[in-house]
């Protein structure tokens, strides 16, 4: 089953002739997803590794039947190309793109809500079902199909999380980065839902880091409402507040979005918070009962 | 990124919000002239990027060219949570019958503008937000329909008198227009100052901006001061790279922000201290990883490096191929250890031992055998 994912997902890739979109729709093919094209506007006819190149989504969803698009298109360009994947049908957008102001994001995430899309991003390294296929930049070695769901505001921290979960014979259902922004397009909520009710899944690690209220938001919702066992990872335990700690989202401002608030809250809704990456995997064990 | 008050009412005024007549001054001098050119009263404030300068003797009012003289003398001889200032504003005093809390920002929860308002301005919104909720007052703003003027006076009712809602809207839209204009994440009138029965005015001024959305903006970017950043944050900047200077001694240097943080913790967790934050981005190139250093051991406090690496778009032999040249070229004072896993691993590591150096495959060994080393000194 896996989540928003699967082998038979077809990936539209945005920003297909940039370095980023082309050496990854390779390693995308190469991991077994089904990219069916890509699209840079004035580039359509051409070709990038067999795959055709179209001028506009409209053009590239009708030719290719595709239900997904990742995006590797710079910052300035990026409200047009969302809305317009957006606007093609497109029932699934990643949005890898770093950069993106926070106002434009705030338009876009509404538009593409009222356009009936489901958005994972900005700022994020995708999403992956191993073995089955993955939209983004996730490492394919590290990951090990399984019965795992992951959800991760970071990138090389989730690796780190999965290369553990992995190493200890835990393989992964869905792993999902959420984005490192502060207004991205799905939170921690709507996808503990899908793993709850997805039949692969039997337990649930989440990787929060510091900035706002949704880490709290989310311990909350587990207490209310997921059965399955749930582990989570807050990083920035050490970071000063006032501090934009790389990500635009990682930021204590106010008094709000310390790590002490989210671990306490997690621990509050019974889910154990790992002081290191490497003690997850043995937490989620026990957790799901040897 | 943040600008200073003066700034600030510069580029309200620009958008039609009335602000109090003032003059920026670098001397005593200047500031005398400019309390000549406004008129007596007047208030002296200290321009510095951190909160809290009233309470650390920042702000005076003066009422002859005396006072005005020993007032900017005073300010400009502070220093303010360690920032020195540099220049102080000269502002007219005006007789504020009534303090209030008007502001523009992005609530990141519900994805929309907000409007906040208080009738008890004047006071850290904070610490109002904590102690007295019911007094803060919020109203959303669509972010693809902007603002309805209508729903948006009902609410200013709720604060205002009815002289004064009008201006309070036309304040309202104002702001909202310069916060999408100019990219901004917060703008804000702390204390709106109501001076008589139908005019509302801006006392104090903050604005911060998205650091995202300065690309767009060179207007905005030409604001910026360098004070709110260290030498090496700008140094870091210039080269691409993701940094922020923390009091400990374990440097590190890292590949992606999340994973950042949690090396910064697990050193704390075994009883170190990291002395920064250190992301050294995707598709990281050895230059980078050469500038990282070099700016890593311009800190005479530290005592050993960790670069810790988890290959993704981040290759492991460019890293190494960083260290390498880093090597060469500068001589690192502190112990230096790595975790190199990920991409080309294999070809990182090769390079690596060929020069005599080997790298760690796991975070948390990692970290006790930098600690050990910066314990030891080797």
């Amino acid at each position: 089953m896996a989540i928003l994912i699967d082998e038979n997902t077809k990936v539209l890739v945005q920003g297909i002739t940039g370095r980023d979109g082309s050496f990854h729709a390779v390693s995308m093919l190469e991991y077994g997803t089904r990219v069916v094209g890509g699209v840079t506007p004035g580039k359509g006819g051409v070709q990038v590794h067999g795959l055709p190149v179209f001028d506009s989504m409209g053009e590239a969803v009708q030719a290719t039947g595709a239900d997904c698009s990742v995006l590797f298109v710079p910052a300035r360009f990026a409200t047009a190309a969302l809305r317009e994947a957006a606007d093609g049908g497109i029932g699934l957008i990643v949005c890898i793109t770093e950069g993106i102001p926070v106002l434009e994001m705030l338009g876009n995430t509404r538009y593409i809500r009222e356009k009936g899309a489901r958005l994972i991003g900005p700022n994020c390294p995708g999403l992956i079902s191993p073995g089955r296929s993955k939209v983004g930049i996730p490492p394919g070695p590290i990951h090990k199909p399984g019965a795992i769901g992951v959800i991760s505001r970071s990138g090389t921290l989730t690796y780190e999380v999965v290369y553990n979960l992995t190493l200890e014979g835990l393989g992964q259902s869905t792993c999902i980065g959420i984005g490192g922004d502060p207004v991205i397009g799905t939170g921690y909520i709507e996808l503990l839902e899908m793993f709850e009710k997805d039949v692969e899944t039997e337990g649930i690690v989440i990787i929060g880091e510091i900035g706002g209220e949704d880490e709290e938001k989310a311990a909350e919702y587990i207490r209310r409402a997921v059965s399955k066992p749930v582990v989570a990872f807050i990083s920035g335990r050490t970071a000063p507040p006032g501090k934009r700690m790389g990500h635009a989202g990682a930021i204590i401002s106010g008094g709000k979005g310390t790590a002490a608030a989210k671990v306490e809250a997690f621990e509050a809704a019974g889910v154990p918070v790992a002081d290191r990456p490497d003690q997850i995997p043995g937490l989620i064990r026990e957790k799901l009962g040897g | 990124m943040k600008i200073h008050e003066y700034q600030a009412r510069q580029l309200l005024a620009s958008y039609g919000v009335p602000v109090p007549a003032g003059q920026l001054a670098r001397t005593s001098e200047e500031a005398v002239h400019a309390a000549e050119r406004i008129g007596l009263p007047v208030v002296i404030k200290a321009q510095v990027l951190v909160g809290g300068r009233g309470k650390a003797g920042g702000v005076k009012v003066a009422r002859t060219t005396t006072e005005v003289r020993d007032a900017a003398d005073a300010i400009l001889a502070l220093s303010i949570k360690e920032i020195p200032v540099k220049a102080v504003l000269v502002a007219e005093a005006v007789d504020i019958r009534k303090e209030y809390y008007l502001s523009v920002t992005v609530d990141r929860a519900e994805q929309q503008v907000v409007c906040i308002v208080s009738a008890s301005g004047g006071v850290d919104i904070e610490e109002l937000a904590v102690k007295e909720p019911e007094k803060i007052l919020k109203s959303h703003i669509d972010p693809l329909q902007g603002p309805d003027e209508e729903a948006l006076r009902t609410f200013l009712s709720e604060a205002f008198t009815p002289a004064l809602v009008d201006q309070a809207l036309a304040t309202v839209l104002n702001l909202y227009r310069l916060l999408i204009e100019k990219d901004g994440s917060l703008v804000e009138i702390n204390p709106l100052a109501q001076i008589d029965e139908t005019t509302l005015i801006a006392a104090d001024a903050k604005i911060n901006f998205d650091d995202n959305g300065l690309a767009k903006h060179a207007d905005v970017e030409a604001l910026r001061t360098e004070e709110e950043y260290s030498r090496e944050e700008i140094d870091a900047k210039a080269a691409g790279l993701s940094f922020v200077s923390l009091d400990g001694d374990i440097g590190c240097i890292v590949n992606g922000a999340g994973l950042a943080m949690a090396t910064m913790d697990l050193i704390k967790l075994f009883g170190g201290r990291p002395a920064n934050f250190l992301d050294v981005g995707g598709s990281s190139s050895p230059e980078k990883v050469l500038t990282a250093l070099r700016i890593l051991t311009r800190n005479r406090h530290l005592k050993a490096i960790l670069i810790n690496i988890f290959g993704g778009i981040t290759r492991c032999d460019d890293i190494a191929k960083g260290i390498l040249i880093a090597r060469d070229r500068i001589e690192l004072p502190v112990p230096l250890v790595i975790r190199l896993i990920g991409t080309n691993e294999k070809e990182g590591r090769e390079l690596l031992q060929q020069a005599g150096l080997d790298a760690a495959s796991e975070m948390t060994e990692a970290v006790k055998k930098v600690l050990e080393r910066a314990k030891a000194g080797r």
